[in-house]
């Protein structure tokens, strides 16, 4: 079954077309990943799966509802972890998840030990009633990943979800949504620009530039079509050498600044 | 009804959570009080207006909850900057639940504001009526509902806090001095007594006066259904803003 269909979307913000007529489609409880140079439209696209956006044509299928004219069931089905902070820094990082959970309509005796269990897994128990405003980079977006999986949703949007986590880390989270994706038949969905992270754990991959999808399918036919041993040369052969520039806009460059700076002020 | 308790309950502890922020909203209504309070009283008295600080208090509590619900109502600003408000935008609850649970809220701290301004006014002197203290209250209530709603309606049409200075300068100062918080609001020329008129806080301010200390300009059912009414336009009008935020 096709959990979540995109037919011909695009989006535009004025003249600059971020999105270009792209379609395509994630099989129920596979892990796909969503690959593209800076500036590619990955967020946007995920922005407009999860109605934050509405698409300005085509037409989006998630777990059979449409995120434009259905947005509340649409929201049912899924959890989110965005690529830009999203925490409330005035409350402790044990409020973020409670608050997470009753938004979700999660029962208080379902979400306490789950809280528990996911705050030990990225590590943070021992620190949960501090203010998340006192946490480094890491730990807010351990946070946010152990958060988006709080409800168990049917799939899962994680948008550069490891950016800045350490090897360990990292393991630690994919072994995790690796085991809910056998056990539950969770569906991931996730961007990187780690290609080693998307060659171990993807089922499918779709690289999008430009706007438009140029090329699809498991890591294995992406590197027997371009004639490459790593999924990283598959995708510069795919998407070429030239660096790329990114239109920000005032609220991404100063999220972008706050980031860095919280990067550099690890405890 | 969790999800609006669950917003509500944030706001409250936001709100305890930054002591600075309760002094520093604080400074403003006192200044008031002080600047104008003694300024003002002996010219009051002579011009047969009676006691001045009794007079200005109810006007002075009126200005903290209102300068207060803006401001917690323009706070969304700070939600989609920090990236808090796509957390509570992607999640399977309605948007006017949302709204509603972060306007109650932000008029709940706009009001234990204009509790703790009440607090402080007794200080210096001021002395209502206990008859009608809770309808007071209620007032005061509407009061923060109407401007938590109103600044919740703005902030969903603003992406950062440059437009502040303008809604300051430009909407929440003349509604303020043009409401018959400082001077009553009987024999004003005729132009600006109609602009007066049709200020809205005009009528919240009346009823908070009246109910506190009996010197009303109109009549408190009046006053009632003009801010009932409003502030029931403002959530109205501020939920179909918020409905259509893109983040």
């Amino acid at each position: 079954m096709k959990i979540i269909d995109v037919k011909g979307v695009s989006k535009k913000f004025g003249n600059f077309e971020a999105v270009k007529n792209i379609s395509f489609a994630v099989e129920q409880g596979t892990i796909f990943a969503f690959l593209g140079p800076n500036g590619a439209g990955k967020t946007t696209t995920i922005k407009m799966l999860t109605t934050l956006l509405h698409p300005t044509d085509g037409s989006i299928s998630l777990n059979g509802f449409d995120p434009v004219h259905h947005p509340e069931q649409a929201r049912h089905s899924f959890g989110i972890v965005f690529q830009d902070p999203s925490l409330d820094t005035e409350l402790t990082a044990y409020e973020n998840m409670e608050f997470h959970a009753v938004l979700y309509g999660v029962k208080s005796d379902v979400y306490k030990p789950r809280i528990q269990e996911l705050m030990e897994l990225v590590d943070l128990w021992d620190r949960k009633d501090s203010l998340v405003k006192d946490f480094s980079g890491g730990m807010k977006r351990r946070l946010e990943i152990a958060r988006g999986l709080l409800h168990h949703p049917k799939v899962l949007f994680l948008d550069e979800p490891t950016l800045g986590l350490d090897p360990q880390t990292r393991n630690h989270i994919w072994g995790y949504i690796q085991n809910l994706n056998k056990k539950e038949g969770l569906t991931v969905f996730f961007t990187t620009h780690y290609m080693d992270e998307a060659d171990r754990v993807a089922n499918t991959v779709s690289i999008i530039d430009h706007g438009k999808i140029i090329s699809s399918g498991s890591p294995e036919e992406l590197k027997q079509k371009t004639n490459t041993k790593s999924l990283e040369e598959a995708f510069l052969a795919l998407t070429g050498n030239e660096v790329r520039h990114e239109e920000a806009s005032s609220k991404d460059s100063m999220r972008q600044a706050r980031r860095m700076w919280q990067g550099g002020n690890r405890r | 009804m969790n999800t609006i308790y669950i917003l509500w309950l944030r706001q409250l502890k936001r709100y305890f959570r930054s002591k600075s922020r309760i002094f520093a909203s604080l400074a403003q209504p006192l200044l008031f009080l002080f600047a104008f309070g003694y300024g003002f009283s002996s010219i009051f008295a002579r011009a047969g207006g009676g006691n001045y600080i009794n007079f200005l208090a109810p006007g002075i509590i009126s200005m903290s909850v209102m300068f207060t619900a803006v401001f917690s109502g323009i706070e969304i600003i700070w939600d989609k900057q920090f990236g808090f408000l796509k957390e509570t935008l992607v999640a399977p609850v309605s948007r006017f639940n949302i709204m509603l649970g972060r306007t109650i809220g932000g008029s709940t701290v706009a009001f234990i504001q204009g509790l703790i301004v009440l607090l402080i006014t007794l200080l210096v002197g001021f002395r209502p009526s206990l008859s009608l203290l809770f309808f007071a209250l209620v007032f005061m209530f509407l009061l923060a509902l109407f401007f938590t709603a109103l600044g919740t309606a703005i902030a969903s049409k603003l992406d950062d806090m440059q437009g502040f200075p303008l809604i300051m300068n430009f909407l929440v100062m003349p509604l303020f001095f043009l409401s018959g918080a400082l001077f009553p609001v009987a024999g004003l020329p005729k132009i600006f007594s109609y602009i007066v008129k049709l200020n809205p806080l005009t009528y919240a301010v009346d009823g908070i006066r009246g109910t506190m200390n009996g010197m009303h300009a109109f009549s408190l059912t009046l006053d009632f259904f003009v801010v009932v009414i409003v502030a029931v336009v403002c959530i109205w009008i501020g939920s179909l803003l918020f409905r259509s935020i893109e983040a």
